[in-house]
């Protein structure tokens, strides 16, 4: 029996007592020697022109020792590329402090830097500024006329397919037909950490950042591009992360703001954004969809058309895939979906949990829920009936797809064939009762990245990916991994990531990194599994002479040939008989194109949910979850269904409170706060159950793992949704559904 | 966050004096809604007296059958004082209503009654406000006012007072106790908070300098048949849309004596005593309970996204009264009425 079978199993978080012991530094706590302390001033209007900045009133203060604006800001890079990260969308990225004009609101326009953070941002309070006020356009329902198709956008960004069949006639002959509008306002991240940047002067024109951010690398060459820095000269560090949610993949001005002050007065400096500064870095956009569906008499679906508007800067056509998963989801022959921006003065948006999948999907499942009711058919039996087994977006099989055992075993722990399909047909509590569900679908990605594998004469492993951790388990997954594939205890491992003097990994986003960079952790330790080998095999009377790679395996610590587990030797005693102090082994992992190339990849989910409605006070309280989610293989159980409840959470959030308000008179976000965005708390958390369907699936990555950091945000809004008009019979087509909206 | 100096009071009259000897100074209790301000660059003051360990931190019973609620007293050792859950059970249920237990257990009862509007505007100094920045202009007429006001509101400012806690001290009326440079006063609570009319700097009648030293409630209680009625926009943490505080006295089906407090609608917290009338003598029927609801909005008026508070208190009164007079809440209970 093994005892270093780790995969699949849910051992506790490798990270957890660095956490609770306040012993894990995140990027604010850094306090190196000499630090001085930037603030950041924001704009107050959302577009004009900086007239003048009275600088030198509050340079006068004695500890303030800059004020940094387009004013004095040195020459940097001048070409748009150095500005452009790894996944910045098409257009011109903002550049910081770069000139008077102003194009959002909360626009930084200035740093002050000072002995003290106190200081700093006493004195950030007494800049004068003098704006020249342009007028400025922040509503995108004046934009509905305006849309455009964008370019090529940003990596990842898919156009949608062309029309399949004839989607205009099917749906005009359709036996049942429903159309209807979907709107949501913008969202923020909001993760706990703020974002923070320590510049460590390491002298000499080089510095190491420690910043919050979802991926180093991008964060260095971003660095390098826009300073001018050389490969040595800049450092970026992550270690560990206070949520990011997507906020953190693309580089923020916190970094830029840092490393400027820290080149310029050659000191240590951190920069850290205020609560109402991380409502100015990029949000889920405001966004309106319009559904067209039609059914056959047999309850299949006849046609399809989704079409998406959403908003974006002036500088950036940032892009998301909305549409897209509706011509995958569901099984039909014409299908039309449409994708267009708006511009307006507001900055750029941003990747947020599932982007595009999450606003898609509540349009396309709401949308499902009210062709279900328009064709008299029950919503699951509904989708049942439409069940894709093809991608018919690339006309591919899918790798592995196990949605309809999704749907079963969802539907059973749920108790879904409890559900009477009539509004306002079932009661509790003196309150109307409410099921719905809805399903998604994410990809299953798989990026090029890199690991180091290392073991000491006494047996430790040390792995190292330039990876991040941002509180989804990466530490731990990547333990699970290397620990066993050179079976080793838990406890004999350690796995270090978040560092560009590491090998490279790419940016923590879209739940790729599992896939990504567990196989460069598998594939080094492999690596450095054969020279384990060869080691061995020096010996005299070596049991393993002649063995080949993949007839030996490691297990409990030993090295052993596969048929013949009496051939055994103990890793410690190879190491320590070669006489080496320290063995190590590079290796990447791309994906395997060949492979690949004739399937769809993509994980799977559905998430039934029910609420309690008080008819009279429009109060909703959701009272069950259940998500089953398909995604491969499961790495850790915990982390896993850690994922999950943090992902029905998000939904419920979305579904029933998360809107950042605008006021278009001043072109600003107004709840830009705790208090005001409301994202749930424990009270409106209801009792969930995430399941997991495995699927074997050796096509998307040799670990057979999908991610699973967005899928389980998937289906469950809908649900929430679906399940307030089972409770009420109201549809309610914008988001959030708060109480007013069912009086 | 501008400079300041900072002292610590020893008693009450060093505290008076303390404050009138600063300009520009202002007396900090808990501190959980000055320091966030303070941040904010919406107050800055120049001086802080702190009086949250001043010996005014006793809950103790008064000779004429009433509790005294010190002002220094937590809100959190309010809530959960044995009087205050058996004798004012409304009081401990609308405390627990609001905020976070973190907060309430650094918030003292003085400070809750000097807690400031939550309105967005007044929060961004990048935006007029009267109450903050008196002839600048209100931004939340025209503007998003979710959270403003429907009664009593004036050209000048449609705030709301954000308390939970002063809405049931409005249904059970005690007296505010106070000190100041010309000595002690009372204050009754009806008259302590006011409406913004043309000067929504002021939120209430305090005079300068003066320091709240205790809220003195009378003997009655309520404590048979009571509600507290809070609808928001998630569960907990946030503040009310409407909130709802009833306290009645029955005699079998019929309404001897009645106390109705609205919250999240007015610059105060908004008691309604004509209404409180028309419920004496009457049948605790649906059919009262409806006609005082109408009575109670009659004269009130939406402000563009509030304008649903109108119909929502409409109901939310229904729901207080008719919980209050079956006598359905216990003080204590976590998860309050319609959620």
């Amino acid at each position: 029996m093994s005892q270093t079978n780790h995969i699949g199993k849910g051992p506790n978080r490798v990270d957890g007592p660095l956490k609770v012991s306040g012993t894990a530094h995140y990027s604010g706590e850094f306090n190196v020697p000499n630090l001085a302390y930037g603030y950041v001033v924001s704009s107050p209007i959302a577009k004009g022109k900086i007239v003048a900045i009275h600088a030198d009133e509050v340079r006068a203060l004695p500890g303030v020792l800059e004020v940094f604006s387009h004013d004095n800001v040195p020459h940097l890079a001048w070409f748009d590329k150095s500005y452009k990260d790894q996944i910045a969308p098409g257009g011109s990225p903002f550049r910081p402090l770069h000139e008077p004009d102003i194009t959002f609101n909360q626009q930084p326009v200035a740093l002050v830097v000072a002995d003290t953070f106190e200081l700093a941002r006493y004195a950030a309070a007494l800049l004068r500024i003098d704006y020249e006020q342009e007028a400025h356009e922040t509503n995108l329902e004046t934009k509905r006329a305006e849309g455009f198709v964008p370019g090529k956008g940003k990596t990842g960004f898919q156009p949608p397919p062309p029309p399949r069949g004839n989607p205009d006639k099917a749906w005009v002959n359709a036996t049942h037909q429903m159309e209807a509008e979907y709107a949501h306002g913008a969202q923020h991240h909001n993760p706990m950490e703020l974002f923070t940047t320590t510049v460590e002067w390491r002298g000499d024109g080089q510095i190491t950042a420690y910043d919050k951010t979802q991926g180093v690398f991008n964060v260095k060459n971003y660095l390098m591009g826009v300073f001018g820095l050389g490969k040595d000269d800049v450092r970026v560090v992550n270690q560990f992360m206070g949520g990011g949610f997507g906020s953190g993949l693309r580089p923020q001005y916190s970094v830029f703001m840092g490393v400027l002050a820290a080149l310029e007065l050659k000191r240590s400096v951190r920069v850290t954004l205020t609560r109402q500064q991380m409502f100015s870095i990029g949000h889920r956009p405001n966004t309106l969809q319009v559904v067209k569906m039609g059914t056959n008499p047999d309850g299949t679906l006849a046609a399809l058309q989704h079409h998406a508007l959403h908003e974006t800067s002036q500088f950036e056509d940032y892009t998301e895939n909305i549409v897209n998963w509706s011509g995958m989801l569901y099984q039909c022959d014409n299908v039309k979906l449409g994708y267009e921006l708006a511009k307006l003065d507001i900055y750029s948006p941003q990747d947020m949990r599932a982007p595009g999948a999450a606003s898609g999907n509540v349009g396309l499942e709401v949308a499902m829920d009210e062709m279900a009711y328009a064709a008299g058919l029950d919503p699951l039996e509904f989708r049942l009936r439409n069940y894709a087994d093809r991608d018919q977006n690339v006309d591919k099989p899918f790798s592995s797809k196990k949605l309809r055992e999704c749907y079963q075993q969802g539907a059973a722990k749920f108790g879904w064939e409890k559900r009477t399909q009539e509004p306002r047909s079932m009661r509790a509590n003196g309150k109307l009762v409410g099921m719905g569900m809805g399903g998604g679908v994410w990809d299953a990605t798989q990026n090029k990245s890199a690991a180091k594998a290392l073991i000491s004469a006494d047996g430790h492993l040390t792995v190292r990916s330039g990876t991040g951790e941002n509180g989804t388990g990466t530490y731990t997954i990547m333990t699970q991994i290397a620990a066993e594939t050179l079976g080793l205890p838990l406890e004999a491992v350690t796995f270090e990531l978040g560092d560009t003097d590491q090998p490279e990994a790419p940016i923590q986003g879209g739940s790729w990194t599992a896939a990504s960079v567990g196989t460069a952790v598998k594939n080094a330790c492999d690596a450095l599994g054969e020279k384990i080998l060869k080691l061995a095999q020096k010996q005299d009377d070596s049991p393993l002479k002649g063995a080949k790679f993949d007839e030996v395996e490691f297990v409990n610590g030993q090295l052993r040939l596969r048929l013949d587990h009496d051939q055994a030797v103990v890793l410690r005693d190879v190491l320590q008989a070669s006489g080496e102090t320290q063995l190590e082994a590079d290796s990447s992992a791309t994906p395997n194109m060949a492979k690949q190339q004739g399937y769809s990849m993509h994980s799977h989910n559905v998430a039934f949910a029910e609420v309690e409605v008080d008819e009279d006070l429009g109060t909703i309280k959701v009272t069950r979850v259940v998500s089953a989610v398909a995604a491969g293989r499961i790495l850790n159980q915990k982390t896993a269904r850690s994922q999950v409840l943090g992902s029905v959470i998000w939904g419920l959030g979305m579904a029933l409170m998360e809107e950042t308000i605008m006021d278009h008179k001043f072109g600003r976000y107004v709840n830009h706060n705790f208090a005001e965005y409301h994202i749930p708390v424990n009270a409106d958390i209801p009792h969930i159950d995430a399941i997991f369907v495995h699927e074997d699936d050796d096509i998307v990555n040799p670990l057979g793992v999908k991610g699973i950091g967005e899928v389980g945000m998937l289906g469950v809004t809908a649900a929430i949704a679906n399940a307030v008009f089972h409770a009420t019979g109201k549809r309610v087509r914008d988001l959030p559904i708060m109480l007013d909206k069912l009086l | 966050m501008h400079p300041f100096t900072y002292s610590r009071a020893t008693d009450v009259a060093d505290a008076v004096r303390d404050k009138a000897g600063h300009v520009a100074s202002a007396y900090i209790g808990g501190g959980t809604n000055l320091i966030d301000l303070m941040k904010m660059n919406v107050e800055q003051p120049a001086h802080l007296v702190n009086v949250a360990k001043l010996p005014l931190s006793k809950i103790e019973d008064l000779p004429d059958g009433g509790l005294r609620l010190g002002a220094t007293a937590t809100n959190s050792d309010t809530a959960w004082n044995e009087d205050v859950k058996k004798r004012y059970p409304l009081l401990n249920q609308a405390i627990l209503a609001g905020a976070s237990p973190q907060l309430r257990n650094a918030a003292t009862n003085g400070g809750n009654l000097m807690q400031r509007t939550r309105c967005y505007y007044f929060y961004d100094v990048a935006t007029p406000c009267n109450k903050r920045e008196p002839g600048s202009g209100c931004s939340a007429i025209g503007g998003y006012n979710r959270v403003c006001g429907i009664l009593g509101t004036s050209e000048a400012c449609i705030a709301t007072h954000p308390s939970d806690m002063c809405v049931a001290l409005a249904a059970l009326a005690p007296t505010v106790r106070v000190s100041g440079p010309n000595g002690e006063r009372t204050i009754a609570f009806e008259d302590f908070h006011r409406l913004p009319g043309d000067q929504p700097e002021f939120d209430n009648t305090l005079a300068e300098g003066e320091l709240i030293t205790s809220l003195d409630l009378p003997e009655k209680g309520f404590a048979k048949n009571f509600a507290y009625l809070k609808l928001r926009d998630r569960h907990s943490y946030a503040f009310a849309l409407v909130s709802v505080a009833v306290g009645l006295e029955m005699d079998g089906d019929t309404i001897k004596e009645a106390r109705l407090a609205l919250g999240g609608v007015a610059h105060k917290p908004w008691r309604d005593q004509s209404a409180e009338d028309l419920l004496k003598g009457q049948p605790a029927t649906a059919e009262t309970f409806g006609r005082v609801a109408a009575h109670v909005v009659a004269n009130a008026v939406g402000q563009g996204s509030n304008d649903f508070k109108i119909e929502l208190a409409r109901r939310a009164i229904v729901r207080a009264l008719k919980q209050a007079a079956e006598g359905q809440q216990q003080a204590g209970d976590m998860y309050l009425g319609g959620q």
